[in-house]
This record gives structure tokens, sequence and C-alpha cells, in this order.
């Protein structure tokens, strides 16, 4: 309980610092530059009351003092409130409320199938140690250190654009002669399912080595311990034995998913603009090309909040797993 | 030095010679300047060809010459990165480690909020109203995407330092009176070279992903052509879309080039680190079988006169 407490504790800290942090950018960015993003801002089409808003968000217009400025932001915060967009016209909120489900669809899933399949084949690659899957390793190198777009484009280049497998554009077929309406229904639901293939493909194939290499290391270094041993002597079947490893193995696993989810979530935010998927990543580098800060921000804040929720789950499977970790400190 | 011996670090480091050889001379010997232009009239990019290796792009630039001399500020940028990073988190990390107590506390906490903030777009929110001055200069770039990239490695050399903190050697050593500074940069930091060597790849690496994603994304102008400039130039005039493949595949494969050549060598500086990982296929466990409760031992190993001494008979295997 008490180990919780202080876990929540710290999340409670670096939630308030991301806050805090993404108030402070706005106002460490130099004068002349904010100017430049607020003059697109007046020339946005925003009714006057908006732009007073922003201009208070970033405290240029209106003369109140930087604490009070800094209370109306973490009020408005708290109502759900993340700005209006300067270059689309409309809260930030609702342009992530449409685009969020089409990123946590694509990221969450393939996340979710890398760490599964990785941590499964990690453990049958770190027991069968000189098996052929071991010579497979060097290959996993590859996917590990290319990062994320560039694995991107060659994905699409292969097997989008000469192998014509799969569409590697949009989200759902928007040609000419399409006729879908968005929607729960079966070629809707088909057309997201094939446009979503490769950039789910490339989120795998970049986290599923780093997920087989940790696990297959953690289950070497594992294997030597007594209590495996002891297992093995007692005459267990050999998947037990396995399992004996495993269970022990995924533990820094678990710890290393925490660390490493910050990593992915932006890999893939980038995987979208490759593929013009219209997730929040697609959003992001509209923003960048219309120097939408509003919009950036917004994003920037609802990624960080996802990441730490992510790490707080995988915090709490960790205490559900080792009783060590309930015990300590 | 036993890393050398690995086929892995041997083929990574040639690799990764050839790279910053060629980054150093590349614009010397490129056919063409980076903003020479063949032709300024056609529209179209040319396909490659025996005139230009790699073709053109849409401004007739050639893009082999391109290739050549983008290497430059890429693989500056991201050593300078790595460099910046390490020496962050070696403080960081080893002063956590080594003091204890609330310090370590404060510490820890901030190296893991940085671990969960997404540098990439904490960088583009910062980076984005950068004037081109600065934004070009790569010391100034180097050090900014090592702020938001040296918390891993803290994390690590924390958790190493704590470990030898407890070793009899520096125990020994503040018995007899050793100044704190000369414990710390005689017996701590020499054991974790290993851990900061494969920190350094791995910081590296990051920063080439960063910076090429800054200047794709059109975040950063920098001051002279780089990889992610022309990987940018190419998603903008939509070279995807288009097929014009000859115009971002290369400096895309370029990265993933320098990246696969750092995480060869990383992968043998892990095996030194920590022998038991060594693959049973490619690496110096070639051959030997691995049974559970049994200790390894080479079956047809020749007791050649170097082994002779340590292991005079050919053991079938060894009892537990």
């Amino acid at each position: 309980m008490r180990t919780l407490l202080r876990r929540l504790g710290f999340y409670l800290l670096a939630g308030f610092a991301a806050v805090t942090l993404n108030f402070f950018l706005a106002r460490l960015l130099p004068g002349s530059a904010l100017q430049n993003a607020l003059a697109k801002l007046r020339g946005a089409n925003l009714d006057p009351a908006a732009i007073r808003a922003l201009e208070a968000q970033y405290g240029t217009g209106a003369d109140h003092s930087l604490p009070s400025q800094y209370l109306t932001y973490l009020s408005g915060l708290l109502h759900g409130d993340l700005g209006l967009s300067t270059s689309q016209s409309a809260p930030v909120s609702s342009i992530l409320g449409s685009t969020l489900p089409w990123t946590l669809g694509l990221v969450g899933t393939a996340t979710a199938l890398a760490f599964v399949v990785g941590t499964l084949a990690g453990i049958v690659v770190g027991w069968k140690r000189n098996g052929l899957l071991d010579g497979l390793l060097p290959a996993a190198t590859f996917f590990q250190s290319v990062p994320y777009f560039i694995l991107a484009f060659l994905v699409m280049m292969t097997l989008g654009y000469f192998g014509g497998f799969f569409p590697y554009q949009n989200g759902y077929d928007i040609g000419r002669h399409a006729h879908l309406t968005p929607g729960w229904n079966g070629p809707f639901v088909t057309s997201v399912i094939e446009h979503g293939t490769l950039p789910a493909l490339t989120v795998v194939l970049a986290s599923l080595a780093g997920w087989v290499i940790g696990m297959r290391n953690m289950m070497i270094t594992t294997m030597d311990e007594d209590y495996v041993l002891v297992a093995a002597a007692k005459g267990l079947p050999q998947w037990r034995v396995a399992a004996v490893a495993a269970r022990n193995a995924i533990l820094p696993t678990i710890s290393n998913f925490a660390l490493s989810i910050s990593l992915v979530v932006t890999g893939s935010l980038v995987t979208e603009i490759v593929f013009t998927y219209p997730g929040v990543g697609w959003q992001i580098y509209q923003a960048i090309l219309t120097g939408d800060y509003p919009l950036l921000q917004g994003i920037l804040l609802v990624v960080v909040f996802t990441v730490l929720a992510v790490n707080l789950v995988a915090d709490l499977a960790y205490v559900a797993l080792d009783p060590r970790a309930r015990k300590e400190a | 030095m036993r890393a050398l011996r690995s086929p892995k670090v041997l083929a990574g480091s040639a690799l990764l010679l050839v790279l910053l050889l060629l980054a150093v001379v590349g614009p010397l010997i490129a056919p063409h300047s980076a903003d020479w232009q063949a032709d300024r009239t056609s529209g179209l990019p040319l396909a490659p060809s025996g005139r230009f290796w790699l073709g053109t792009d849409q401004q007739q630039h050639d893009l082999f010459s391109r290739l050549l001399t983008g290497g430059r500020d890429t693989l500056l940028i991201s050593f300078l990165a790595g460099l910046f990073a390490c020496a962050l988190s070696v403080v960081v990390g080893v002063t956590a480690g080594f003091v204890g107590g609330l310090v370590d506390d404060l510490l820890s906490a901030l190296a893991n909020i940085f671990l969960a903030l997404p540098g990439l777009l904490i960088l583009m929110v910062i980076m984005k109203p950068l004037p081109p001055s600065e934004t070009s200069d790569p010391l100034l770039i180097g050090s900014v995407i090592a702020l938001t990239a040296w918390a891993w490695g803290a994390r690590v050399l924390r958790a190493q330092t704590l470990a030898l903190r407890a070793a009899d050697y520096v125990e020994a050593a503040r018995v007899i009176g050793e100044r704190t500074w000369r414990i710390i940069l005689f017996e701590v930091v020499p054991n974790l070279l290993p851990i900061l060597a494969s920190a350094f790849i791995f910081t590296v690496i990051y920063g080439i992903g960063t910076y090429t994603a800054l200047a794709w994304l059109g975040v950063i102008s920098p001051a002279s052509v780089t990889w992610g400039t022309v990987l940018n130039e190419a998603q903008s005039s939509g070279a995807a879309v288009n097929g014009y493949w000859w115009w971002y595949l290369p400096p895309a494969l370029a990265v993933a080039l320098v990246g696969i050549a750092l995480a060869l060598v990383n992968f043998g500086i892990d095996e030194v680190i920590n022998p038991r990982l060594t693959s049973a296929r490619t690496g110096r466990a070639r051959g030997v079988v691995f049974r559970l409760g049994l200790t390894p031992v080479l079956k047809s190993a020749a007791p050649g006169p170097a082994a002779a001494p340590s292991n005079p008979v050919p053991l079938k295997e060894a009892q537990p």
C-alpha cells in the first residue's frame, strides 16, 4: 500500500510538472517568434472573445500577472479546456476528440500485439538458446535500431507502393469510387482494417525486436537461478520449468514496458504522418505546417497524460505480480 | 579488447567507420555542390541514370551529391547529442547512486519524469519558433536534443553505481580515507564504462532519429543540406505518392545504416558486459550446448597451446 501511494505521488508530481512545463514552454519562446504565432492567430477566423482568450493563454494581451494567468490556465485544464486551434478555428479538445480514437485504435492494438507476441517469442528464444530462432537476433537488431519513420518509409515502399498488398494512405478508402459511410458497417470496418495494416505492421516491427531481445536476455539470466534448477530437479515437465523461469523473467520486462512506452507512442505518431493516417500524429504535422501552437501543446499534454496512465497501469501490474515490490520501502 | 573479436562488433565498427569517413570527405568528393541545379526549366524529378546516379529532385538538384553532403551535419549533431546526454547522465546518475538519500530521490524522480515525457513532441514545440540562425547551429541543436535524452542513461548508471558503492574495493578505498571525488573518479567511473558506452550508442541512435525527424517534418531548417531536409522536400512534393523512390529512399537507408552499425556495436558491448547473453549460433559460444543446471563446455575444444593450462582435457560435459 505504501509503495502504491508513493507511486501515485510520483504520478501526481509528474503530471503537475508536465502541465507546468507546458504552461511555461509558450512563455519561454523567443518574443519575436511568439509575436509571429500570435500574428497568425489574429488573422485566424476567430471571434474577438476567442482571440482574447488565446492572448490570455499566452500571456501577451491582457495585463494579468503570471500567477493569475497560471491559475486561469490550470482551471481551464481541469474543465477540459485546451484552448483554441488557430488553424482550424475549433477547440483543441474537439479536434482531439475526433482524431484520438484513430490513434488509440492503431497504436493500442499494435503495441499490445507487439508486447504479447514479443514477450512470448522472447521466452521461447531464451529457453531454446541454441535454437534456430537465436540466429535471427541480428535481424531483430535491424528493426530495433532504425527510427520508426524510416522503417515506415521502407514498409510503405516495399509492401505498399511496389508490392501493392495493402493501401498505404489515409485511414479508409476515400477514393472517387469509394462509397463508404463512416460507422459500424461491414465495408467501412474492412476498409479501416486494410488501411491500418501497414501502419500497425510498422509499429509492431519496430517495437517487437525490443521485447524479444529484452525477454530473451532476462530469460537467460533467470535460467541460471537456483530455483529454476530446483524446478528441473523435481522432475517437472519442460514447459513448467520454462514457466517458472518466465514468470520471474517477465518482471523487468514490465518495467521496461513502462520505460519505453513514451518512445513507442512518439514513434507511432510519426508513423501516422508517413501513412497520412487521420490520427493525432497527422494533426501534429498539420499543426507544425500552420504554426498552430495551441493544438501542438494540447496534443503534447494529451500524449504525456496517456504515457503516464500507461506507466501507472504497468506499475500496478508490477506490484500485483511481485510480492517483493509490495514489501519494499 | 575482447569486444573486438566479436564479428558483430567488427562489422558494426567497420560500417560506422566508412559512414563517418563519408561524412567527413563526402562534401569534397561529391560530383556537384548540394545547391547545384542541372536545369531550372524542368519541374520533373529525373530517375537515376548514368549522369545522375541517384536521379534528381524537383529543383533538379543532384541527389547523389546531396546524399554525400547531407551526412556531415546529421552525424555531427547526433554524436554531439550523444556526448552531451552522456555527460549529463553520468553527473546525474553517479551523483544519485553515490550520494543516496534525498538527493537520490529527487534526481530519480526527475529522471523518471523525463523518461515519461515524449521528447520529440517537446522538441517540436521548443524548436518550431526558433529563427533559422539558431536552428543551424549544430552545438545548440545537439545540446537541446541531449536535454531530452539523458534520463535513460542516468537511470542505468544510477543502478550500477548503487551496486558498485557497496563493493568491497570501494569500501576499502573509503576506509583508507580516499576523498569522495577520487573514489568516484578512479574506483566507480571506470567500472561504469561499458554501460556508458552502451548508453552513448543508444543516445546517438535516438539523436539521429530525432534530428532527422525534426528536419523531415520541417520543424527546423538547417543551414546546410542534411538527410532530413532531403526527406522534407520529398515529403512536401509528395514523392512517395508519385513514385519518386530515388528521392527519399537513399537518405532513409543512410539513416537506417547508421542505426544498424551502432546497434551491432551495442550488441557486442552487451555480450561483453554479460557474457551469458552470447548467442549460441553467431557469438563466441558457437557450438556450445546449453543444458539447464550444467556448465556449458565446448565439446570439441582442441587443447591449443593457449587454452591448455586452464582446460587441458576436452570435457564432454561438466557436472553441476
